[in-house]
């Protein structure tokens, strides 16, 4: 089982695919889930604290807007822990902690730099497309599983 | 209104919750008996909300914001006031920031205000810009007073000055002016100074009004019936003594902290902004300069007219490297007097780049704050607008007069 990163962060389509071939995802929802059910002097539960944005220090300068940075301070350590990534490309608007075009360039470039297994695929706009997306990533997936089991 | 008390201020944002600060907006919302919402908006309109809006962004927040707009403006979400916020620094979302700022201003007539936050924004620096807010939604019965009746005095606790005056039957008839060291003493001093001038007892007054700074302090102090903060009592006062209650005005108010420019309409301000990051757009720097040059602030006024700011270099607005580039000039033999336009020259600059730039310049604009006594001052800000500058009498207490004209809708009721 290999710990994959996905983006967009928060894609229940890519975070099910993941779990069906016996990965992890590495997803927002699994983080924000995390923040809103910890107790804490914050009540009710905010997502990002003033502490958040200077976590995110370690992924962007202090130049960086602070949204830019409190998104980061989750999605960074994401991408940290993975052990591949699979990243769509064009897909349709987002809101929240995908909503930010400037984080979303940061995190696609933090995950390219990392030495890991990488797909990149274009989001699907007809059922063929569909069809040859889905195929994609469970091949990628699959092959995951393969170096596992040589190793 | 949607009911009786509570305001419903409409967050128009790209992601406040992201940068750590939505706890604080909360906070100076719920102190001022306010509610912050997010207009409901349909998602489809996020596809086509770039096209219709005209600005194509890459951030899909962005296009939420503008959705959200529209909902405001379309009046699908019933809000009294809208508080626009982007991050700092974010050049997309200062654009965005500015066009739905004028978008909502000037297609719904709702009180409308945005700021840029980093994630050290506190609910003490929201504070006074919400509270104008809720001020314009809530009280314009308040703001339409255009006539100071009875026995009134109104404290302005300022940053560096404590002002006061003594008003009866629309007219001034005592001021006071003193530094501000300790908030209570000075305002004491202050108010004893502007009594004395009236030869009025304190025990006289039928009512006291307070802003500044210290408005909560000294208005428990002084059991004041108006604490106000300084942007609806200083539009209040700068148009009323520069007799333009009626129709449009431009109210420019240089501090000795901080800056605001307000757009007002027959007396009530419209968009405004809040200066207050930096020492160099402010009454501080002329201090400063007036230190270095060796003479008395109310000195660099004439000295400033009779010189040529263009002969000195200036590299910087800041209240650190600005001083220097002075010094540095002096050093290469410009003028006393060409520094001292040069300093006024660099503060109104400052202010023309940061602030006049998010409101719509509508004469007469009038100048207001203690800065507005130094002739350059004007004289600068005149050269750069190409428009005629009012000065009015008491420019410097106009917090003061705003409060004491405010307040004396509170002796009507007596």
């Amino acid at each position: 089982m290999a710990k994959i990163f996905i983006y967009p962060t928060n894609s229940l389509i890519l975070s099910d695919l993941v779990e069906r071939f016996g990965h992890k995802p590495l997803a927002m929802m699994e983080k924000i889930r995390e923040k809103i059910t910890t107790v804490g002097v914050d009540s009710p539960p905010i997502n990002i604290t003033p502490e958040d944005p200077k976590h995110g220090l370690k992924y962007a300068s202090v130049e960086v807007p602070a949204g830019v940075r409190g998104r980061m301070s989750i999605v960074g350590p994401l991408i940290d822990e993975a052990e591949a990534a699979i990243i769509v490309l064009d897909s349709a608007s987002a809101f929240g902690c995908m909503g930010c075009a400037r984080a979303n360039e940061l995190t696609k470039f933090l995950a390219r730099q990392r030495d890991i297994p990488r797909l990149e695929v274009k989001y699907p706009r007809t059922e063929e497309e569909g069809k040859d997306f889905v195929y994609q990533i469970a091949e990628f997936l699959k092959s995951l599983s393969k170096e596992e089991d040589e190793e | 209104m949607n009911n009786s008390d509570k305001v419903t201020i409409a967050l128009v944002s790209c992601g406040s919750e992201y940068a750590g600060i939505q706890k604080e907006l909360e906070s100076a919302a719920s102190s001022l008996n306010a509610e912050l919402v997010y207009p409901e908006m349909d998602v489809a309109s996020m596809d086509t909300i770039g096209g219709e809006f005209g600005l194509e962004v890459a951030s899909p927040d962005l296009r939420l914001m503008m959705a959200r707009a529209k909902a405001v403006v379309e009046g699908v979400a019933q809000v009294d006031a809208v508080f626009v916020a982007t991050c700092f620094r974010c050049a997309e979302a200062a654009i965005v920031r500015n066009e739905v700022r004028r978008y909502i201003f000037e297609d719904s007539g709702l009180p409308v205000i945005s700021y840029s936050f980093t994630e050290r924004t506190t609910a003490a620096t929201l504070l006074t810009r919400m509270e104008a807010l809720t001020t314009i939604a809530k009280s314009k019965h308040l703001l339409a007073r255009e006539i100071q009746e009875g026995l009134t005095a109104g404290i302005d606790s300022g940053s560096t000055t404590t002002k006061a005056v003594v008003m009866r039957d629309d007219e001034i008839i005592g001021e006071g002016w003193v530094p501000t060291i300790k908030v209570l003493e000075s305002a004491e001093k202050a108010l004893q100074q502007a009594l004395d001038q009236a030869d009025v007892k304190r025990e006289d007054l039928q009512s006291i009004g307070t802003t500044g700074y210290g408005r909560f302090l000294i208005g428990d102090h002084f059991n004041a019936d108006l604490m106000q903060e300084e942007i609806t009592v200083n539009s209040k006062g700068a148009v009323y003594l520069a007799k333009t209650q009626q129709g449009n005005a431009t109210v420019i108010d240089i501090g000795g902290m901080d800056n605001k420019a307000i757009s007002v309409q027959d007396g009530i301000p419209g968009m405004f902004t809040m200066g207050g990051v930096c020492a160099g757009a402010s009454g501080r720097f002329l201090e400063m300069t007036s230190k270095r040059l060796g003479v008395d602030i109310t000195e660099l006024g004439d000295l400033a007219i009779k010189g040529m700011q263009k002969n000195v270099e200036m590299n910087s607005y800041c209240i650190v490297f600005g001083i220097q580039s002075l010094v540095n000039s002096l050093a290469k033999g410009a003028t006393p007097e060409d520094v001292a336009a040069a300093a006024c020259h660099s503060v109104v600059e400052q202010i023309f780049e940061q602030q006049l730039q998010e409101i719509e310049v509508k004469e007469p604009l009038v100048l207001v704050g203690g800065s507005s006594l130094i002739a350059g001052v004007p004289k600068a800000l005149e050269e750069l607008l190409k428009i005629d500058v009012v000065v009015p009498p008491y420019a410097q207490h106009i917090g003061a007069v705003g409060a004491a004209l405010l307040v004396s809708g509170f002796v009507d009721k007596e």
